[in-house]
């Protein structure tokens, strides 16, 4: 048989790969792409970038957890000018496609962020940041609140003729309700899911371990929350997903696919191994092979096919 | 491949490592990153500094007190198992001028050694830990030439008595140049002491990571220009740059 056909599109981006880097722990892209064999990967998804530079949060930023990490990065970036003119050439460069995740304070600068990048050489693709739970004046009104989801989405959409990726909060009650006033705004498609809320405390200092108090909880802990969160939204809209949510092996790849996912990305994954996308590439085309299937788009909502009716919860 | 473990007194290991690309490329002040074998248990690396490295047998050995998980997972590591390292990662220190002083509080004696080891003119190394039982350094590798080594406990179970901070007062202003390492309080009395006599001085810092190599943005130290990176711009700062904020 000859090699399974791993290319999908993802809401206008052609992909060759159905793996990308998840926005955050792959940075501006350098550090990993001077390190590690980034041949399988189809694209990627840089560090949310703002209108000015943003500070982040104090440390500590980090705490391991069980199956898991918490982090309060709290969005510290370089800024639009400086990614453009720092990070963008070396990006654009390179051979996965490049989209840029965006973040701001308010609905105004999204739009001057997403009106900063359009026509620029070398982006691929837009991806809205609505919920990042990291800050305290930041996203996070935006992604639990249908209204305001579809108030951001739409300013940023009516910026640019890129290929608009909307990334959802799992902070909610109900992930339906948002990813349908995404897909209603003008998305593209919709990535899914950020981190969960959560918080850790030293019983020795008697104290929040992150400096932030709260950050957002990442890793394998979070997989089965994740999936089940992208069969809803497959269930609510017609834009395609990308999945993501403690990914590290081929076998949790294809679960995302099955639910319904177009794509995946990895992000955790990278710290526990870097060269995890080269190990999922590998185990997602065994895997097609083994069951003979040609293209991988062929499991994409494998699992919800065949009549299945959603459980109860 | 672990070559060698030193389990040194309680609580404390020394492990060493066949690794030829990090013994051969390191300098002082660089860390490395280790890998837990435990699956999903530990999914984070962890950064240590080089405490020794011998270029001949192609290893480096790594000096850490046992008080998570990780490094419990690594005091059990045997002779001959496999472990996954990368680096040699960071900026480490700038070259050690002779008459330097060198000052390391317990465990922070490890990036410390590995300077201490890189020339042969003379300087002097302060070794100092609240009592004799946390003066852990495994036996001969402080003997150096022209090292002369000054121990110093609070509780004066070994060597002087008092701090490290203490015994400085009566060095300077005198080295061209100050090494240290050890507990943010240590470290704080030390860079006043610097500043006061005008004695440059670099610190190694650490803090918690997870790549490792400046991707992430998690292992952020505040300094006079905003957030630094321990993995990338550190983990060694001058003492301008950190310890800003009290």
């Amino acid at each position: 048989m000859i090699n399974p056909d791993l290319s999908v599109n993802l809401g206008g981006i052609e992909l060759a790969s159905p793996l990308l880097a998840a926005s955050g722990p792959f940075g501006y892209g350098h550090e990993y792409l001077e390190r590690i064999d980034c041949s399988a990967l189809g694209g990627i998804i840089v560090k949310g970038i703002s209108l000015k530079p943003w500070p982040g949060n104090p440390p500590p930023r980090l705490a391991e957890t069980a199956s898991g990490l918490l982090n309060a990065i709290g969005l510290q970036n370089p800024g639009l000018d400086h990614f453009v003119k720092e990070d963008l050439p070396l990006l654009a460069r390179a051979e996965p496609r490049l989209i840029v995740n965006i973040v701001g304070c308010d609905i105004d600068e999204y739009a001057a962020v997403a009106a900063g990048l359009s026509g620029l050489e070398g982006i691929d693709g837009l991806e809205v940041n609505i919920s990042c739970p990291n800050l305290k004046a930041g996203g996070i009104a935006f992604g639990t609140d249908p209204a305001e989801t579809y108030k951001v989405v739409g300013a940023v959409r009516r910026q640019t003729n890129l290929p608009l990726l909307v990334k959802l909060s799992p902070n909610v009650t109900d992930i339906t309700i948002i990813a349908r006033a995404a897909e209603a705004a003008g998305a593209d498609g919709l990535s899914l899911i950020n981190t969960l809320s959560g918080m850790l405390i030293d019983i020795e200092t008697r104290k929040p371990l992150l400096g932030n108090i709260f950050g957002g909880l990442s890793g394998p802990a979070v997989l089965p929350v994740a999936l089940k969160m992208v069969w809803q939204a497959a269930e609510a809209v017609k834009i395609p997903l990308l999945g993501m949510g403690g990914i590290t092996t081929a076998e949790d790849a294809l679960q995302f696919i099955m639910a319904g996912a177009r794509a995946v990305a990895v992000g955790t994954g990278f710290f526990y191994e870097p060269e995890v996308i080269s190990q999922v590439k590998e185990g997602l085309e065994n895997y097609l092979v083994k069951h003979e299937i040609k293209a991988l788009g062929k499991l994409e909502g494998a699992a919800r096919k065949g009549g299945i009716i959603n459980g109860a919860c | 491949m672990v070559t060698e473990k030193q389990a040194i007194a309680p609580g404390y290991c020394r492990l060493s490592f066949k690794a030829p690309h990090i013994a051969g490329t390191a300098y002082p002040g660089q860390f490395v990153m280790v890998y837990m074998n435990s699956g999903y248990r530990h999914l984070l690396p962890r950064p240590f500094s080089i405490f020794t490295r011998n270029r001949d047998k192609e290893e480096v050995s790594l000096l850490f007190a046992v008080k998570g998980q990780g490094t419990e997972l690594m005091a059990s590591a045997e002779v001959g198992s496999l472990w996954k390292i990368s680096g040699p990662l960071g900026s480490g220190f700038p070259a050690l001028p002779e008459g330097s002083l060198l000052v390391a509080g317990g465990i922070g004696l490890a990036p410390l050694a590995f300077l201490a080891a890189s020339i042969e003119k003379p300087r002097t190394l302060i070794y100092g830990a609240r009592t004799a039982s946390q003066l852990i350094c495994p036996p001969g590798v402080l003997d150096l030439p022209n090292l002369e080594v000054i121990e110093v406990t609070e509780d004066g179970t070994r060597g002087e008595r008092g701090t490290a901070a203490d015994l400085l007062l009566g060095l300077l202003p005198g080295p061209p140049a100050l090494f240290a390492c050890g507990p943010g309080p240590m470290l704080r009395a030390v860079k006043t002491l610097c500043l006061h006599s005008g004695t440059p001085a670099w610190f190694s810092v650490e803090e918690k990571m997870a790549c490792g190599i400046g991707a992430c943005l998690g292992c952020a130290v505040q300094t006079p220009k905003g957030y630094s990176r321990v993995c990338r711009e550190g983990p060694v700062f001058s003492a301008e740059e950190v310890f800003n904020n009290d």
